[in-house]
């Protein structure tokens, strides 16, 4: 459990997304019409313009884009250092998700790295962190 | 063609703690640019401004549109001020198609920040902060990515890892900065920085070290943007917007892109102008974190995608002496966070050969302003005739 997070603000848009670890699995909004996956959730399709779009469950794992080691305590009660990272998902083409790794030394992650959901519940939001795989 | 012009500048003293009331910040740059220009408060018809008045934290932006037109009773036929433009000098872009268009003559632009005198006194200035995160920060804030230096680190981590990019290299911005800064009778920060100060620095977000980032400043900076057809209103030599853009194309989005819109944005200026790359003699680019400066420098063509980090190695180049002299006045690591102002107000001064210690050799006719990092970007070429 790590120290209280900023967390979202809960919308008929993002509910779906910040409460899908409650079953332990990550969603991201998906076209039904043409599969493209809609990444922040809008309520049309970029690609057909479609209005059929729904949650769709993807496997939860994904490969480290880019990371930071951040050093700086941006609130007091901020454990630091940690990693923050752009997770490319894997099952969503495209989509690229901000998030934390967790679970190894911060000099341990790379690019490339395989990484997989954790998700930590802070009120009633899951919040989809990543650890690395194996 | 219609065209627009730069005709007047003026800066507020810079500082940190100011204690002078906001709107005066405003109004002393405002003088001095109408001083400059020879133009007069009754000349002003049009206001431009970035981000407007930001209600929910004053020191970001304590001064809007509306404030000053009715303070000064100005008799504007246009105004505009607003954040979702492409960053700081879309203000002034869209300022210059506003004359251009015939919808007023003589337009104020202004920033004017306040973030360091809020940050001392927030019984005054208080952030108002909701219990949740919304918009685009929920998308950051729960992984504790709250400052845009963490956004920025990820993307110069790409640099480090794909093009070799050293701490060595990416130091050039902050060192040239530091030094031009020393210059500048104005610049918030004055003391020299060498490298070994540099590489000592501790980190803030890898590869990003505390002297990358700029200070929170208080401070005005106006520019006065004028028509083709209203330049026998003014008595100084004036600067032509030869070229503008602003966000072009990519995802509006600081996770999402593939690459920060200061590469399309960049690419999209030369397409409205003859000029190229080379004719430019000065660059002044934004540096609110010193690697955005360096996304700048490759997204406007100056080098290839990749090649930024040598481009600028050992910062001959890039020297006020050498063949493309970055931030003149400092930039904002240097002169304090003006917010993107700055950089226009600099490449005017350069083009007139008003810089004094800090002036470029020869006879400068071209120079590039730009603003922005992430999915903000917009972009000025100016150009003495
Ligand atoms: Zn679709």
């Amino acid at each position: 459990m790590s120290a209280p997070r900023p967390l979202p603000r809960l919308d008929p848009d993002n509910r779906f997304f910040w409460t899908s670890g409650e079953d332990g699995k990550l969603r991201f909004l998906q076209c039904s019409d043409c599969a493209t996956f809609l990444h922040p959730p809008r309520p049309i399709c970029f690609n057909c313009l479609s209005e059929n779009v729904a949650p769709a469950v993807v496997p939860g794992t994904g490969v480290v884009d880019t990371f930071t080691i951040n050093h700086q305590k941006w609130s007091p009660n901020m454990e630091v250092p940690f990693v923050i990272a752009r997770v490319a998902i894997d099952g969503a083409p495209g989509v690229i998700l901000t998030t934390n790794i967790i679970g190894s030394p911060v000099d341990e992650v790379e690019f490339g790295d395989r990484v997989e959901v954790v998700f930590e519940q802070q009120e009633d939001v899951f919040l989809p962190f990543f650890k690395k795989v194996g | 063609m219609a065209e627009a012009y730069i005709t007047g500048i003026g800066q507020s003293q810079v500082g940190q703690k100011l204690t002078r009331h906001p709107l005066l910040l405003t109004t002393d740059a405002i003088r001095e640019a109408l001083a400059d220009s020879g133009l007069s408060l009754a000349d002003i018809d049009g206001i431009s401004t970035y981000p407007g008045k930001a209600s929910g934290y004053l020191g970001f932006s304590p001064v809007g549109c509306e404030d000053l037109i009715d303070a000064l009773h100005l008799k504007v036929r246009w105004y505009n001020g607003g954040m979702e433009t492409s960053a700081q000098l879309g203000a002034v872009a869209t300022a210059a198609a506003a004359v251009k268009a015939g919808l007023a003559r003589h337009v104020i632009c202004f920033r004017t920040v306040y973030e360091a005198a809020a940050m001392a006194r927030p019984q005054d200035y208080p952030m108002s902060r909701s219990a949740r995160v919304e918009a685009s920060s929920q998308w950051t804030a729960p992984f504790n990515a709250t400052s845009a230096v963490t956004w920025v680190a990820q993307y110069a981590m790409r640099h480090v890892k794909k093009y070799g990019m050293t701490r060595e290299q990416l130091a050039q911005i902050s060192l040239t900065d530091r030094a031009n800064a020393l210059l500048n009778p104005r610049a918030l920060v004055r003391e020299p920085l060498s490298m070994e100060q540099y590489l000592a620095a501790r980190m803030i977000a890898e590869p990003m070290c505390l002297f990358d980032c700029d200070r929170f400043s208080d401070a005005s900076t106006v520019l006065i943007v004028s028509a083709g057809d209203a330049l026998g209103d003014v008595k100084c030599t004036p600067i032509r917007i030869a070229a503008s853009a602003y966000q072009s194309g990519g995802r509006h989005s600081w996770d999402q892109a593939e690459v920060m819109a200061s590469y399309p944005t960049g690419a999209e200026l030369w397409k409205h102008t003859d000029y190229k790359p080379k004719d430019v003699n000065t660059v002044q680019l934004y540096d609110g974190f010193a690697f955005l400066a360096i996304t700048w420098l490759e997204g406007l063509g100056f080098c290839g995608i990749g090649e930024g980090g040598k481009f600028i190695e050992g910062g001959h180049r890039i020297a006020l002496d050498g063949e493309l002299p970055l931030n003149t006045f400092g930039g904002q690591i240097g002169a304090g966070r003006l917010h993107g102002f700055g950089f226009a107000h600099e490449s005017v001064v350069q083009l007139r050969g008003q810089g004094g210690a800090r002036q470029i050799k020869g006879d400068p006719k071209v120079a590039v302003a730009a603003s922005g990092g992430g999915p903000l970007a917009s972009v000025l070429l100016l150009a003495r005739d």
